[in-house]
Parts: structure tokens; C-alpha cells; sequence
């Protein structure tokens, strides 16, 4: 790990003035270049949480610093992979319209933007794609879309948000092995929020397992796997055993387990 | 069952109808008040469709003002529709002015309208566009608020200017909601465009239809509302047109959720 890209200090949240609080006092730091995944039961405010770091919420206590700077609106050079596949695409605009949207507001001259979304769709395997329809495609093709419009945009830091939540099984793995290589190939730094704990630790440098809400950080766990990773040799070492087992017992009973 | 049946059985719906009508005028045996449908097919096409002169002195008018009344009002209708669909402070000055002025029925406004415009073509546009900008402006505003938060979010996270998310997204997510607001003022600018005409007019289709009522050519009233009829349906048929143009994702999106 080098230099902290995004710190997460003492991060409070609740929905209402005087509500029950979501996120209670969050605090972690992801360096440059590190996937980290960041797993809780559900309702323990992840989602909340990655949208306080995009500067889409705003934080009710404490602060989200990227690159030092305390995040008060959206950073630029930041993209998020929502969960909702389906509904942050553009459905009036085709594939391709879909990924160049975001580099209209970056100096490119067209060539360069024709060149990055054409490389970007070829990297989500969706190259003979570019004409169609996001309703024209699957759910698992529509999410590489969105992860290709991510990508089109260079962003150095890529937030998802449990992006494989409502794929089927082989997809999921396929998508997954795609975003290591996205993330490989770009460097970017990556934080990753699902429920799926082997998910979390077959991604991941690092895995912040998060209390049930309102969230603290209940543990973070080096994850120590070789890379690159392969969804059957990886899923069969003892270490990815131990270590999913490690997660799984903190979100059973937070507090309780490996430290 | 295939589209050319679907279609058989509607013409056979419509056929059947029109044979009622001829039959029951046949029966009644009156011509005066009650003619075949063959006649008043046979005087429509004699007296309005090949009479170019009644055509151009009298259609071409008519659905020039609707055509300017419910344009502008489109365009007035859209423009305020977004702009109090994006502001909650907006909506929540503007809708009670706006559903007051949307109640008062717009044929209660043409004795106004008279005094205060005179009886020329401006007054008549203004009407119509006054009476069909309310659902424009309601369903666009319904349009533009019902647009995905994730869509919005989308926009502000790729740092899309303000003209960039009001063309890309905010219009086109808020089409659908638009376009059913242009539908229904469409049916209401035909009316009113009668209506218009009936009083106070020296042309137009609506002055036609009194003129033929006031020398008791019954024939020619029948003949004069069934070109209305067509006409209503046509401009409507021609919107739908482009509306499936426009909104084809929409409907390609809506197949696929169902």
C-alpha cells in the first residue's frame, strides 16, 4: 500500500434530523491503486456510505477526504458502477451514446472519443454491441455497459456498488474476473461494496467488514491471496477458506473472531 | 391474432356502423335532416376535398391557427413545465395559479378575448393556445419529476453541464409524460378551433359549418363535421407517428419489463 487516496474519518449519517442513525462512526483508508471490498449485513448503510465517498450524500459527522481534499461534491476523475444496472443506463440512448456521454465534458477531440469507447466496449466483451439498445441486452451485458462507460471515463477511482447483486452465478464470476482485469489494467484505485463475502475476498487487497447498523468498522482483513486470481484454483486455497470463514463469523457476530 | 386481422376486424366494426347509418336513413326516408352516408360521403368529397378554393380559403386557415395555437403553447408548455419540474419552490408558488387557470373551461374566455384582441387571426391562436398549454405543462411537469434519481445522479457523477442534462437526460426521460400532454391538447385544439370560429369569424371551417347550418343545407353541416372528424384524426395519427419515432426505446423498454 502507498500513499491513503481516500480516507473515511469517524463518518456519520442519518436519513432524518434526529433519526436513527445508518452509519455511526466510519473510519478507513484505501491507498493508490488497492481494490478494497467493503462488506455488512444488509441495511448496515454500505450503499450510504459509498455515496457519502462519491459526494452524492453528505455526511451528518465526520468527513471523506480523497487525495486530502474533503469531498463536498462530486471529485472529479471519480466514477460509480451502481447496483441498478438498469436504471442508470440511458434507455433513449444506444450503447456506445451511452458510454461517450461522459467524455463529452472532457477535452477530447472525437477520434480519441470514438477510440475509448470502442476500446472500453471491447474490454467489457461488448464490441459488437455498440449500436443496440440498452433493453435490447441482458442484465449481465447491461452492467458490463455501465462498467465500460466507468471505464471509457478513466476514472482514478471506481466505486461499485454491489454491481453483481442481481446476476445470475456464471455471470457473476465472469463479471467479476472483468473487473480485475479492468482494474489491472487501469491501476485505479477501487472501492468495492457487496454482501457476497466470497465475493468480498476473492476481489480484494483488503476487506472492511462493516457492523450491522448503525455501522462502525468491525474489522479489516488483509486478504492474502496470490494474483492473479482464478475463480477455481483461488476459491480452493486453504487461505480463501480461512479468510472468507473469518468474514463470515464477524458478520454473524460482529466483534466476535479473528481480528 | 396478426396485425392484418386485427386490422380486418376493426374495419368491419367500422363498416358495420356506417351500414347502420345508411340503412337507418334509408328507413327514415327524410334527406333534408337525415341523409344517407353516401351522400354526405359524395358531398364531401365534391364539395371540400375537390373544391381547392374552399380548401385553401377555409381548411388552410383553420389548421393554420390550430397548428400555431397548439405549437406555441407546446413550446411555452414545455419550456415552463421543465423549469417548474426541476424547482420544488417553483412548483410550489406556480401550482395553485395554474390549476386555478386551468379550470376556467377556455370557451368562457372567447367574449374576453374578442374585446381584447379583436376578432382577427391572434385572437383565435391565442385561444387555442391558451386552452391546451395547461395538460402540456401538468404532464411535463409530471415528465420531468418522475425522471430517475439514478439518471440525475448519473449526470452530476460525469460532470454533465447544465444544457447536457437538461437535453440528454431531463428531456428525454420527462418524453413520454411530454408527449401524452401534446396528445390530449391536440384534441382540445381542434375544438377550440372550432369554437373560435363560430363566432365572429369570416373564415375557417368552424364559420362554414354555420354558414351551411344558417342556409338549412343540412347536407353540407353533415358533409363539414365529418371533414372534422378526419381532420382530428389525422393530426392525431400524424403525432402518433412521431411520437412512436421518438419514444421507440421507451415502448422497446416497457416490452421488456413486462
Amino acid at each position: 500500500m502507498t500513499s491513503a487516496r481516500i480516507e473515511v474519518e469517524h463518518l456519520g449519517y442519518r436519513y432524518a434530523a434526529g433519526g436513527a442513525p445508518a452509519l455511526d462512526d466510519v473510519s478507513f483508508s484505501v491507498g493508490q491503486g488497492e481494490f478494497v471490498s467493503i462488506v455488512g449485513p444488509s441495511g448496515s448503510g454500505k450503499t450510504t456510505l459509498l455515496r457519502c465517498v462519491a459526494g452524492l450524500a453528505a455526511p451528518t459527522s465526520g468527513e471523506v477526504r480523497i487525495d486530502g481534499v474533503v469531498v463536498r461534491d462530486v471529485p472529479p476523475g471519480l466514477a460509480l458502477v451502481f447496483q441498478d444496472y438498469g436504471r442508470s443506463l440511458f434507455g433513449w440512448m444506444t450503447v456506445h451514446d451511452n458510454v461517450d456521454l461522459p467524455l463529452r465534458r472532457r477535452a477530447l477531440s472525437g477520434e480519441e472519443r470514438q477510440r475509448r469507447v470502442a476500446s472500453a466496449l471491447a474490454e467489457v466483451g461488448l464490441a459488437g454491441s455498440a449500436a443496440r439498445y440498452p433493453w435490447e441486452l441482458s442484465g449481465g451485458m447491461q452492467q458490463r455497459v455501465a462498467i465500460a462507460r466507468a471505464v471509457a471515463y478513466a476514472p482514478q477511482i471506481l466505486l461499485m456498488d454491489e454491481p453483481f447483486a442481481s446476476v445470475d452465478a456464471q455471470t457473476r464470476s465472469d463479471l467479476q474476473d472483468m473487473a480485475l482485469s479492468v482494474w489491472r489494467a487501469h491501476g485505479s484505485t477501487v472501492l468495492f461494496v457487496t454482501h457476497d463475502i466470497d465475493e468480498s475476498v476473492y476481489l480484494a487487497d483488503r476487506v472492511v467488514v462493516l457492523s450491522p447498523a448503525p455501522a462502525t468498522v468491525a474489522a479489516e482483513i488483509a486478504v492474502d491471496l496470490p494474483r492473479p486470481r482464478d475463480q477455481v484454483e483461488t476459491r480452493a486455497m486453504p487461505a480463501f477458506v480461512t479468510q472468507r470463514a473469518a468474514v463470515a463469523r464477524l458478520i454473524r457476530r460482529p466483534g466476535v473472531g479473528t481480528p | 391474432m396478426n396485425a392484418l386481422g386485427g386490422l380486418a376486424l376493426r374495419l368491419s366494426v367500422l363498416a358495420a356502423l356506417l351500414a347502420t347509418w345508411q340503412l337507418m336513413a334509408v328507413i327514415v326516408a327524410d334527406p333534408v335532416f337525415w341523409p344517407t352516408f353516401t351522400d354526405v360521403g359524395a358531398h364531401l368529397a365534391s364539395s371540400w376535398i375537390a373544391n381547392p378554393t374552399r380548401l385553401a380559403e377555409h381548411l388552410l386557415p383553420s389548421v393554420a391557427r390550430l397548428l400555431a395555437g397548439w405549437g406555441a403553447a407546446a413550446v411555452a408548455g414545455i419550456a415552463v413545465g421543465v423549469l417548474i419540474g426541476l424547482s420544488r419552490r417553483a412548483r410550489d408558488y406556480v401550482n395553485p395559479i395554474i390549476g386555478f387557470l386551468r379550470a376556467i373551461p377556455p370557451p368562457a374566455l372567447l367574449p374576453l378575448f374578442i374585446v381584447l384582441l379583436g376578432i382577427g387571426d391572434g385572437m383565435k391562436v391565442a385561444m387555442i393556445g391558451f386552452g391546451v398549454v395547461w395538460p402540456i405543462i401538468f404532464n411535463t411537469v409530471d415528465g420531468v419529476r418522475s425522471v430517475n434519481p439514478l439518471h440525475t445522479e448519473t449526470g452530476r457523477l460525469y460532470g454533465l453541464g447544465a444544457a447536457d442534462r437538461l437535453l440528454r437526460i431531463v428531456l428525454p426521460a420527462a418524453g413520454p409524460g411530454i408527449f401524452a400532454g401534446l396528445r390530449i391538447s391536440l384534441s382540445i385544439a381542434v375544438i377550440l378551433m372550432v369554437i373560435s370560429e363560430l363566432y365572429a369569424a369570416t373564415n375557417g371551417v368552424g364559420f362554414q359549418l354555420v354558414q351551411a347550418q344558417r342556409g338549412f343545407r343540412t347536407l353540407d353541416v353533415w358533409a363539414t363535421i365529418l371533414l372534422l372528424g378526419i381532420l382530428g384524426y389525422a393530426l392525431n395519427a400524424m403525432l402518433e407517428l412521431v411520437e412512436g419515432r421518438a419514444l421507440r426505446w421507451h415502448r422497446g423498454a416497457m416490452r421488456t419489463v413486462a
